[in-house]
């Protein structure tokens, strides 16, 4: 079944325009659309394609797009669907951009914004709340713990920490494995 | 550079965008940073683009903003391609799995740590922890989606510092 590179670029687009909260809240709908509504992908490969795509570094939105454009349509497919997923953020973001750096300085746009900030505090607590959740092993804990005081105390680059965490996990694997959930 | 090794999505890039935009090339002022987040949250799209555009535009303008937004997914998308080719043998790879067992902890120590920072560009005076408690309490045990406590936590804003 050969999908049209047009339907393929407005399924993103759509997606794209309309769903706020990041990456994570797309993946529902990607599975609406391409599983349910369009039955390009069976629900397995769908879930394979989710698999892969947690497991790679990148933005999430993207590179699903960019996994479902090459796996229907190849190269073409997926810079069809990778530029359908982003531009509507970009518009919009430019857009607004334009004004908020016009009125940053305004009393009232300064009063929202100090309301606003602190939500954005709450927010990503309860992103990092919810990653620490999934894995509360005391090894895990003490990794977390480690690297927040590497980053936030000795001032170590987010970059090398990162780096040097993965290079942990593959070490720690080598001498003990890994566990089927793929923890500490 | 973000792109490279920033897994788990994005708020998990929020400690490198910080390291980078802020305290590195001081694109935009800590609290601007905040706000620029809170823009990202409650616009349609992925954050790190969202994120990628805002900061471009503020540093390079139009260009800018499509520079580090082409940047920003370049390196991942080409891991993709490589990745999707052989997928069978990705899907099982113990050592994948080793390595992201190692991310994943270290990944909850960034978030606090870019939650630590961004909390003391965000503090105004005493009012700052009793707002962070109402929000928590929306966001928690109320269970209100995140871009409507945005919105209330703005009109609070405006109530108490206006």
């Amino acid at each position: 079944m050969q999908v049209r590179l047009t339907t393929l670029f407005f399924s993103f687009l759509k997606i794209g325009a309309f769903t706020f909260g990041g990456g994570y809240a797309m993946i529902p709908i990607f599975e609406r659309e391409f599983v349910h509504r369009y039955r390009y992908l069976s629900q397995e490969e769908f879930n394979d394609v989710l698999a892969m795509v947690q497991s790679l570094p990148g933005v999430i939105a993207i590179n699903f797009s960019v996994f479902i454009g090459l796996r229907l349509r190849k190269m073409k497919g997926a810079l069809v669907s990778m530029i359908g997923v982003a531009l509507p953020s970009f518009v919009i973001i430019l857009v607004i951009a334009n004004f908020f750096f016009r009125y940053v300085d305004h009393p009232v746009v300064e009063a929202v914004f100090k309301g606003v900030r602190i939500s954005v505090v709450a927010l990503i607590f309860t992103a990092g709340y919810k990653i620490f959740k999934t894995n509360r092993h005391l090894k895990a804990v003490f990794l977390a713990a480690l690297t927040f005081a590497l980053v936030f105390s000795v001032n170590v680059h987010p970059f090398f920490v990162i780096i040097g965490m993965g290079a942990f996990g593959y070490l720690l694997h080598l001498r003990n494995g890994v566990n089927s959930h793929g923890t500490v | 550079m973000i792109g490279m090794v920033s897994f788990g999505g994005g708020y998990a890039m929020l400690p490198l965008f910080e390291r980078m935009v802020v305290v590195e090339h001081g694109w935009l002022s800590p609290s601007l940073f905040v706000d620029m987040i809170a823009i990202a949250q409650i616009t349609p799209g992925p954050i790190a683009i969202n994120s990628a555009t805002f900061i471009g535009f503020q540093s390079a303008g139009v260009l800018g903003a499509a520079v580090a937004t082409v940047s920003v997914v370049l390196i991942p998308v080409m891991l993709v391609a490589v990745v999707s080719h052989y997928a069978e043998r990705f899907k099982e790879s113990k050592a994948v799995k080793a390595i992201l067992s190692g991310l994943r902890p270290a990944l909850v120590g960034l978030i606090f740590s870019s939650v630590v920072s961004i909390a003391q560009s965000s503090y105004v005076d005493y009012k700052s922890p009793i707002l962070f408690l109402i929000v928590m309490f929306l966001l928690w045990k109320v269970k209100l989606h995140p871009i409507l406590v945005i919105v209330i936590s703005g009109v609070l804003g405006f109530i108490v510092y206006y």
